[in-house]
């Protein structure tokens, strides 16, 4: 092929068709939580470890039982969250303070898995649960790379595997909402309207000033806030809870700035393509010349 | 006075044999050696047994009727062959001043050796007008018994703090026995219960007979063989806490199974008691946690009882556990990460040099390759 302006354009044509296709986004707005969101709150300071959530987590979503153990324990109990376990209560330590942690999808306002799923498998309800498609789900698991807080998992040793997450009981039919919540004692996890529970956390640290890390709810901001809040005692850090460090933004809606800014009007594909497909014209048309050049010397 | 002509009963007709096997019973059932029994029989043989004063204060004599239903050593054992009631005003058949007289006589035959029970609370308010007995006021009577005694138990937790009658408001400002002889320097084994389990007065008492020394005893004064651990770490319903299996409502499913009943407001978490461990009054399952109710709390003061100055902790309230499962049985929060080894990291830096290096020098000869095709070309 030579380089014509024939070519070129027609280059240039097949780029900004594919362009096209891209979502013309640049920074969006912050997806904060709905006023209608259901949600969950954990108090630390009320968890006695007792694991009925656990328990009652595998029997309302028909999870087969863990065969790893924790060495010493009385029962099969989950070492972590798992193909087969969507929550799992840990010890947290932090010096001679300790506690217990439950862990499970946070439900984050803006979460991370969903701006990272391809094909739309994980996706926002209009009431604030995280859900999870498996018809739509290609396997890709970028949404276990995507979560500050580890919680989606994989079936490795599934045929047929799917991705296993915490989706505060939405198939449950019976009203109750989730499981972990209506069994547990002392009422350390609660299920119910995101904002309810913010509230109730706060007045829980208004009554008791000094008993809650930091007078604080981990979740109301963090990560861009998560419909899952928690209460850690004073002596026991979130970090040690197994909480991240998070900016007051969605790491999803930066991400998603910068990789829709790079396609914004198409324009960075555009001209990466064009820049390509000029440099490979040009290779091809240095390589003709030469040949023409060398077969004009044997002529000779 | 003898205890026979009290009861119209004597000791007639009891072999060797036969108060051995009572005495076994009574040592194995409050948990002393074996061999206590033969030192408990020699005692009572050659006269020495231990002299029993009984007072009651404010208190609805729960604890005497409970120990009346005790069967190995049931009461006639007990109190006939066992130790020497001198003075119980319920158990006895006498009433006013000759019973009062009673009380004088046996502080004065066995003074300084006699062992004093105190049964309900002793009200100080109005200067401990609220409880006469015998025309004298508790409070004055109490310390005037428990001087000469060689011991001082408290039966129940009215004797042992206050009890129900020093419930909020407590308008009588009943206090328990401790508290009133706190500057007597008398060190009082506490007993509390509602009522206590009538083999833990056995056990104090049968000890104190047989060795003349009391039990190891908490800061509370409490018997650490009886009160040493909560009820939670041995009930029965353990193994369903240990599982997460809890009685959501009374009358569940749960419920009917005998799950845990936690949930429900069991205070056995934090109450200190052996009721899941020693049958009351060797009635299997006969204690609240047994027959489908939440541990109360009667052993701890505060918790039940609150005392004269909080409100009690409400019956379907549960506590946090005070001594949780062993922390090794939970995985901890971050997974223990593995730390490359200087040695491995070499290594792993070798093969990646290599490969790298290798892929260096095909591509040179690829590149070499194409140059003398296009050479020969």
């Amino acid at each position: 092929m030579t380089i014509s302006r024939r070519n070129v354009l027609k280059v240039l044509a097949a780029g900004g068709a594919a362009a096209a296709f891209a979502e013309p986004a640049g920074a969006r707005e912050p997806r904060p939580s709905g006023p209608d969101d259901l949600g969950m709150l954990f108090d630390a300071t009320l968890c006695v470890g007792c694991r009925a959530c656990q328990t009652a987590c595998k029997v309302a979503n028909g999870l087969p039982p863990d065969t790893e153990n924790v060495p010493g324990a009385l029962y099969d109990a989950p070492l972590d969250l798992n193909g087969s376990t969507k929550n799992v209560i840990k010890l947290a330590v932090e010096g001679d303070a300790s506690t217990f942690m439950k862990m499970q999808c946070m439900h984050c306002a803006d979460p991370s898995c969903v701006s990272v799923c391809m094909a739309g498998a994980l996706h926002k309800q209009p009431d604030g649960i995280v859900a999870y498609d498996k018809g739509t789900c290609v396997g890709c698991r970028y949404c276990q790379v995507a979560c500050p807080f580890n919680v989606p998992k994989f079936q490795w040793h599934t045929a047929v595997p799917v991705i296993v997450k915490c989706e505060l009981c939405r198939d449950r039919k019976n009203g109750k909402g989730a499981a972990c919540a209506e069994v547990c004692p002392r009422e350390a996890v609660k299920y119910g309207r995101r904002a309810a529970l913010l509230a109730e956390a706060k007045e829980r640290i208004r009554r008791s000033p000094g008993k809650y890390f930091e007078d604080r709810v981990y979740g109301e901001a963090d990560g861009g806030g998560t419909n899952v809040l928690y209460l850690s005692p004073k002596e026991v850090s979130f970090k040690a809870l197994g909480l991240p460090t998070l900016p007051k933004f969605a790491p999803a809606q930066k991400a998603e700035a910068v990789q829709h800014g790079i396609y914004k009007l198409g324009i960075a594909p555009v001209a990466l393509y064009a820049a390509v497909t000029w440099a490979q014209l040009r290779v091809k048309a240095k390589a003709a010349s030469e040949a023409a050049h060398a077969e004009h010397e044997e002529g000779k | 006075m003898e205890i026979g002509s009290v009861f119209g009963a004597g000791l007639g007709g009891v072999s060797r044999r036969d108060f051995i096997k009572v005495c076994s019973a009574a040592a194995a059932a409050v948990g002393l050696p074996a061999w206590a029994a033969e030192k408990m029989a020699e005692n009572v043989a050659s006269g020495r047994k231990p002299s029993v004063i009984w007072l009651h204060y404010q208190e609805c004599t729960g604890c005497s009727e409970s120990l009346l239903r005790s069967s190995a050593p049931d009461v006639a054992e007990l109190i006939l062959d066992l130790v020497s009631l001198d003075y119980h005003e319920t158990l006895f058949a006498a009433s006013g001043k000759q019973i009062e007289a009673a009380l004088e006589k046996a502080m004065e035959e066995n003074k300084g050796k006699y062992v004093l029970v105190v049964e309900g609370a002793i009200p100080l308010k109005d200067d401990g007008i609220y409880c006469y007995v015998g025309g004298k006021k508790a409070v004055d009577t109490l310390k005037r018994v428990a001087a000469d005694a060689a011991a001082v138990v408290a039966i129940g937790s009215c004797a042992s703090w206050g009890g129900i009658p020093s419930s909020y408001p407590n308008p009588t400002q009943a206090v328990g026995a401790p508290e009133v002889l706190k500057g007597s320097g008398k060190a009082v084994v506490t007993l509390p219960g509602c009522p206590a389990n009538p083999y833990n007065l056995l056990g104090t008492v049968l000890q104190y007979a047989t060795f003349k020394t009391l039990p190891k005893l908490d800061e509370r004064g409490r018997p650490l063989f009886a009160y040493g651990r909560v009820i939670h770490e041995d009930c029965q319903r353990r193994p369903h806490f240990d599982a997460g299996r809890f009685a959501q409502v009374f009358g569940d499913e749960g419920h009917r199974n005998g799950y845990c009943l936690y949930k429900l407001g069991c205070k056995g978490p934090q109450t200190h008691a052996n009721c899941s461990l020693l049958d009351y009054c060797e009635v299997p399952g006969a204690w609240p946690v047994g027959i489908g109710h939440p541990c109360v709390g009667c052993t701890e003061q505060g918790i039940l009882f609150g005392g004269s100055t909080t409100l009690e902790t409400p019956i379907y309230t549960n506590l946090p556990i005070e001594k949780p499962t062993a922390p090794f049985a939970y995985p901890g929060v971050g997974p223990a990460q593995g730390k490359m080894a200087p040695a491995a990291a070499g290594v792993a830096g070798l093969v990646i040099g290599a490969a790298a290096g290798a892929a260096f020098v095909a591509s040179k000869k690829l590149s070499k390759d194409e140059g003398g095709d296009e050479g020969k070309k």
